[in-house]
């Protein structure tokens, strides 16, 4: 039994303590708007990943040949005056070809994280959200798929999807897509239910529900806006893995399909005469890598401006 | 009439009408868990008259929570509840989530314990109090915008115009909590909850922020259950206060009442853990020993048995009823040896004497030991 008698001992005088102060309003508050600011390398990421896509939308009024276009002359030699980057194998404007090439990667890239996103991002927040039977079906199947080597379903899903004869090349972008995005859903799926989880425990969310909120408003207009920061700095890594992965695909030519230019399939090109011509593959390596390093970055950059933490990976 | 002037306090929003507002009766409410059945509230009943305020104390896990959240349907999908709630003379116990939603933020809201969480990281605090204006109220945009501007002037926020497009992080707690009241009023509830309001912020600010809610209360003729485990938060504001344990109200009665003669011992221990201004620096805080019950296997008795100085035989094995007092009808308690009867008496004096020996010098202390029974 336990028992500790001095503890209630005295029963002294009620007396409540009246706390009557005013309502003082020198309560200390931040002053409001105030931002934090981008870093140069920020900046510097922005600008080289917006430049690219500038410049590989506006590719026809620049002052470069078609990308497609042989010119004899400048076939395996490095730089010269009006080929700033040289020739390819074939004779081909390097330049050109990385500029027109970035199209099909960017494709590729945000094309599949931006259907792994709302594929996956629809199923984590759903899962997260309500949990019950959807969650207890929708996250082994990711689980499932998670388990599965990436790169090899991403390669048997481009090889099965494009298996008929005749696939056009812009229908062939669409199923490298359309598998790098398969591959990405329960990835992004599974953070976003993580995130979904902890910010559905939130008490504003009890509270939105207690002011009279659907689920439908409390999921879309105060669980979402919460979770995005985290959806969008995994997303920008994501889109960086795709763009290398479709160069993976393009070494076992399931990638974007030639003579359309994509930094995968040039550098897959490129490496038959690496020796002899080592400038096509370096320079499209160092564009790759510089884009993949600004996507990485700036995913960086976003998650430690939300704070978001690595709640599952 | 605009709605503007009803809803920022200008026209009482809970005008009187017949019966109570809310009637609770034999509320009972158990989670399912892998280590049993949590009963989590008990058997509570409690009628609320308009515009009155009910105090319901409890330490932590005493289902104090639990039971606002029962009242308003605001429970997880697991827990399984009993009892009827009759408000303004409709049951609302066996409403659908639709039901309970049309209740919500108009007829009843709640003001959260944490200010650092009940508001939406994301959004501008004026749209959280603009969200609920606009979808219950079916106010347009400027005519949402102005209220809500009004209602963050009546909850003490300089400068609500700019405020309004604030985020919450750019805000001090207090005002948080300020804003978080006005979230809960936008609509003009009848009945308001307060669960805790006060018990994440400063001492400074907690009374400000109870003030605040008094006056608000006052102005808008509204009803309100404030949830706290600190007496002395409601001792000036409740007109009733019910006292909980292990999910039952072990004593109930007007606030005076209560104070003047209180009989639950936990009531009384209650009052004694609050340190006293005029004690001299280094008094012992006075705990209250042991745990609060397991709520999966409460004990057989009274379920604060285990640690009341003056529990005898019976009260671990009976359990008490509530009952009313002889000398005051409406003052209720569960207590078979309450506060002030000879039995608890004559332990208190024991108790005192053995502190007063314990404080003693050691030769003292060696006299006393050789005389027992001697009176200290």
């Amino acid at each position: 039994m336990q028992r500790t008698p001095d503890a209630v001992a005295d029963a002294p005088l009620p007396e409540p303590p009246l706390p009557t102060a005013e309502a003082i309003l020198g309560e200390e508050v931040p002053p409001a708007g105030k931002k934090k600011r981008l870093g140069v390398g920020a900046w510097l990421a922005i600008i080289w990943i917006v430049g690219l896509l500038l410049a590989a939308i506006f590719a026809p009024l620049l002052p470069i040949p078609e990308p497609t276009e042989v010119f004899p002359e400048i076939a395996r030699k490095g730089p010269t005056a009006g080929h700033l980057l040289g020739g390819d194998t074939t004779g081909r404007d390097v330049l050109s070809r990385i500029i027109y090439g970035a199209r099909a990667s960017y494709a590729v890239g945000f094309g599949a994280v931006g259907f792994g996103l709302v594929i996956g991002g629809a199923i984590g927040l759903m899962a997260g959200f309500f949990r019950g039977k959807f969650d207890a079906i929708a996250t082994p199947a990711m689980n499932v798929f998670l388990a599965i080597p990436q790169f090899i379903l991403a390669l048997s899903l481009v090889t099965v999807l494009a298996s008929q004869d005749g696939v056009t090349g812009s229908r062939r972008l669409m199923v490298v897509i359309l598998g790098l995005g398969i591959v990405s859903v329960p990835l992004l799926g599974r953070i976003t239910r993580a995130n979904t989880l902890t910010w559905s425990e939130r008490e504003f969310v009890l509270a939105a529900r207690a002011m009279g909120a659907k689920n439908g408003r409390i999921m879309f207009r105060e669980v979402l806006p919460n979770v995005i920061p985290a959806m969008a700095s995994i997303a920008l890594l994501a889109v960086g893995i795709a763009i290398v992965a479709e160069g993976g695909l393009a070494l076992f030519g399931a990638g974007v399909q030639l003579p359309t230019p994509s930094w995968g399939n040039m550098i897959a090109e490129a490496r038959t005469s690496m020796r002899r011509a080592p400038h096509t593959i370096i320079f499209t390596s160092i564009v790759l890598f510089l884009t993949v390093l600004s996507l990485n970055y700036l995913g960086d950059v976003v998650r430690q401006r939300f704070d978001v933490r690595e709640a599952a990976l | 009439m605009s709605s503007a002037q009803v809803i920022d306090g200008a026209q009482p929003t809970g005008v009187p009408g017949a019966g109570p507002l809310l009637q609770v009766s034999h509320v009972s409410t158990e989670f399912p868990t892998p280590r049993g059945v949590v009963h989590a509230v008990n058997d509570v009943s409690f009628t609320l008259e308009r515009g009155k305020t009910l105090g319901v104390v409890g330490e932590s896990g005493s289902g104090k929570s639990v039971l606002s959240r029962t009242i308003m349907g605001l429970l997880p999908r697991s827990a399984q509840r009993s009892g009827e709630v009759v408000f303004e003379g409709r049951p609302i116990h066996d409403l659908d989530s639709a039901g309970y939603r049309s209740l919500w933020g108009t007829e009843m809201a709640m003001v959260f314990q944490d200010p650092m969480t009940a508001l939406n990281p994301v959004m501008k605090v004026g749209r959280q109090i603009t969200e609920s204006l606009r979808y219950h109220l079916d106010m347009d945009k400027s005519e949402a915008r102005e209220t809500a501007v009004a209602l963050l002037r009546a909850v003490r926020i300089p400068e609500a115009e700019r405020r309004f497009n604030a985020y919450p992080h750019e805000m001090s707690g207090g005002m948080r909590q300020r804003v978080v009241i006005a979230v809960a009023l936008a609509c003009g509830p009848k009945l308001l909850f307060a669960d805790e309001p006060t018990t994440a912020l400063d001492v400074t600010v907690q009374a400000q922020i109870l003030d605040l809610l008094a006056e608000q209360q006052r102005d808008r003729y509204m009803a309100m259950v404030l949830v706290t485990h600190d007496l002395g938060v409601v001792a000036g504001r409740a007109d009733e206060i019910a006292v909980m344990y292990a999910g039952r109200i072990v004593e109930k009665a007007a606030t005076k009442v209560l104070f003047r003669e209180m009989r639950m011992p936990y009531t009384e221990a209650l009052l004694n853990a609050i340190p006293k201004l005029g004690d001299p620096s280094h008094t012992r805080l006075a705990a209250i020993g042991g745990r609060p019950p397991d709520l999966v296997d409460p004990p057989k008795g009274c379920p604060f048995s285990p640690r009341c100085p003056y529990a005898r035989e019976r009260c671990h094995e009976e359990r008490p009823e509530l009952t009313p007092s002889e000398s005051n009808p409406d003052h209720l308690y569960a207590c078979f040896y309450p506060v002030g009867s000879p039995e608890t008496e004559e332990i208190r004096v024991r108790i005192q004497a053995q502190r007063l020996i314990d404080s003693a010098p050691p030769e003292v202390r060696e006299a006393a030991a050789e005389h027992p029974g001697g009176q200290g």
